[in-house]
């Protein structure tokens, strides 16, 4: 091949090259704003006046100084809202009981897993593993007939009944047990043997160096935990439904964030956005600050299966 | 005596858990098994009338609100999912050849993974209103006269199309994180020995990409298909409790999950097995489902 052919393919490739980089980030840029929109058009309405939220063609931004962030203070102290700021604070009530319980009984068990040898462990593992494939609705039912008959659902229910009831069955995971165990056994023998010579007990073990080494894994549970409760709608709405003329200020938010200003022909779009903005912000910030520990537990929950 | 076994211990360290998951997991798992079977059960006092083979389960499936659920699960399933893993397998491939703001693009996409359905949602539900909408608005931009989506009186496809944008959207962020972490570990070599033989891009993808990530493929595939089965907070977050577009009148977007629950809130005796057996039928269907993609998977992965 001579000098010039080799330059005409090298330039070939070279405008290939940048024809291919601009198409890649075009693509990418371009699917960045579809997912992006969503959350901007929620911010945009939240702090629009109602007139200007029926206005047609919609206005696609505001001046600052258009911007309505007295809708944000209606949301929380307006009589439709309904308390706002108790579903914040059920909510964070029941995620730190839930998630308290959850870390408990998850490093214990995945302790004995890891760890320890003992009768029936393969068995019980994989009664463990075919228990994940079950859909969860079907222990919905049953729980929530439990849960009644325990006498947490009755028209009289106090408010620990309502929170024994949201935090109780959620105090475990299959799952986390898989998680946590996994980690546990990449902490070499050699460790255990050496702490057994020294005459270290188990539990102190697992306590000064199996949690310390495991606590990015330990973390990252705390946090997919906590946002659980943050997003659960379902589970809470069945137990304190207000359907047999039961109080509802002991939901949680994202309860009373679908049931504020949603009447039907009169919705308040303006303050349900600023609604479900306040509920989206906290676990945007929680993403931020703590975005390795999250991005790090969905990404092996991938690659375990 | 270092692996010595611990019965007595290692049970004592099991059993905060193992209390937890026999009450509130093992025990519901054949309690609706036998719940199927009640006739009668009230949940309130615990008391039933008597035994029936098949009764809960011919309720059901007489029901026509069951075969509504049926046909807009089976959408769901069989539209969003294959559509979100083709997407999400392109972007994470598109992400993967950059470097630069590789990151930023990253945690752009992981967004809708760490949102409330419910928030977001009702967020999706003012973008397709008829009249203020930001779809519509592009829609007329191609001089599309403003559809009604989701608002009262939204016919069953729009709503569904309208639910359809919202569902893939939600699901892509689990679905790209997985399959870029998935393109890392694939090791470069391949690509270098492509690379010398000069394979065209689509060639590269083609045979040596997707056959590489097949197992997780697979392994998205049968969640995202199991996790679609089960949908139900997006339709409750677009189109509130009622399951309805417009918020009024009742159910039309409803799921098998959601009947579930309609089930279950209801009082007259009888309810709860139905609900059980709604929750059966589902079980049998992800089940189905889950062996018929081991089985693909077998032939077709390569580990």
């Amino acid at each position: 091949m001579n000098e010039a052919a080799t330059y005409d393919l090298e330039r070939k490739t070279r405008v290939q090259k940048i024809v291919r980089m601009v198409f890649l980030y075009t693509m990418l840029t371009l699917f960045a704003i579809f997912v992006l929109i969503p959350f901007y058009w929620m911010i945009l309405s939240s702090l629009k006046t109602p007139e200007q939220i029926e206005s047609v063609p919609p206005a696609l931004w505001l001046r600052f100084s258009e911007m309505q962030f007295s809708n944000y203070y209606e949301a929380v102290f307006s009589v439709d809202s309904q308390p706002f700021l108790r579903y914040m604070y059920n909510t964070v009530i029941v995620a730190a009981l839930s998630t308290a319980g959850t870390v408990i009984t998850t490093v214990l068990s995945a302790f004995a897993f890891a760890r320890l040898n003992f009768r029936f462990k393969e068995l019980f593992f994989l009664l463990l593993i075919m228990t994940m494939m079950i859909p969860g609705e079907m222990f919905v039912i049953t729980n929530f007939i439990t849960v009644n008959q325990l006498g947490w659902v009755r028209p009289d229910q106090t408010y620990w009944d309502a929170l024994m009831a949201m935090s109780i069955p959620f105090m475990t995971s299959i799952f986390y047990i898989f998680f946590l165990r996994q980690t546990f056994k990449t902490i070499p023998d050699e460790l255990y043997y050496a702490a057994k010579v020294d005459g270290t007990k188990d539990f102190k073990y697992l306590w000064k160096v199996m949690i310390p080494i495991a606590r990015p894994t330990i973390i990252t549970i705390t946090i997919l935990n906590a946002m659980g409760t943050w997003n659960a709608y379902i589970w809470p709405q069945l137990v304190t439904s207000t359907r047999h003329g039961r109080l509802y200020h002991y939901q949680l938010v994202s309860n009373g964030l679908r049931n504020a200003f949603s009447a039907e022909f009169q919705p308040q779009i303006h303050l349900q956005m600023a609604a479900a903005f306040m509920v989206t912000l906290p676990i945007l910030i929680v993403f931020f600050l703590l975005k390795k520990h999250i991005m790090r537990g969905v990404s092996r929950s991938g690659i375990k299966g | 005596m270092l692996e010595q076994k611990h019965n007595i211990k290692a049970w004592i360290y099991l059993l905060p858990a193992l209390v937890l998951l026999v009450v509130f997991t093992f025990y519901p798992i054949v309690n609706a098994f036998i719940l199927v079977f009640m006739e009668g059960y009230r949940y309130i006092d615990g008391t039933w009338t008597g035994w029936t083979l098949t009764g809960n389960i011919r309720y059901v499936l007489n029901s026509q609100l069951f075969w509504d659920a049926m046909r807009n699960t089976l959408v769901i399933v069989f539209v969003s999912v294959p559509i979100s893993v083709i997407i999400s397998l392109f972007i994470a491939v598109w992400l993967n050849s950059i470097k630069r703001l590789q990151g930023t693009f990253q945690t752009i996409f992981f967004l809708p993974y760490v949102t409330n359905s419910i928030a977001i949602g009702m967020a999706f539900a003012v973008i397709f209103n008829r009249d203020f909408g930001l779809f519509n608005l592009i829609l007329g931009l191609f001089s599309i006269d403003p559809i009604n989506w989701v608002g009262t009186g939204a016919s069953w496809g729009r709503a569904m199309t309208a639910l359809m944008v919202f569902i893939v959207w939600n699901g892509l962020a689990f679905k790209i994180i997985v399959f870029l972490s998935g393109l890392q570990s694939i090791d470069k070599q391949y690509y270098d020995a492509a690379r010398i033989d000069s394979a065209s891009k689509r060639r590269v993808f083609l045979k040596i990409t997707v056959p590489l990530l097949s197992p997780m493929i697979a392994f998205i595939t049968i969640t995202s298909f199991i996790g679609a089965f089960k949908e139900y907070t997006a339709v409750v977050g677009m189109f509130g409790e009622n399951l309805n577009p417009g918020g009024g009148g009742r159910n039309m977007m409803i799921t098998i999950v959601g009947l579930v629950y309609e089930s279950l809130g209801q009082v007259y005796p009888g309810a709860t097995s139905e609900a059980a057996a709604a929750a059966i039928i589902l079980f049998f269907m992800t089940l189905l489902l889950t062996l018929f993609n081991m089985y693909i998977s077998k032939k077709r992965v390569h580990y």
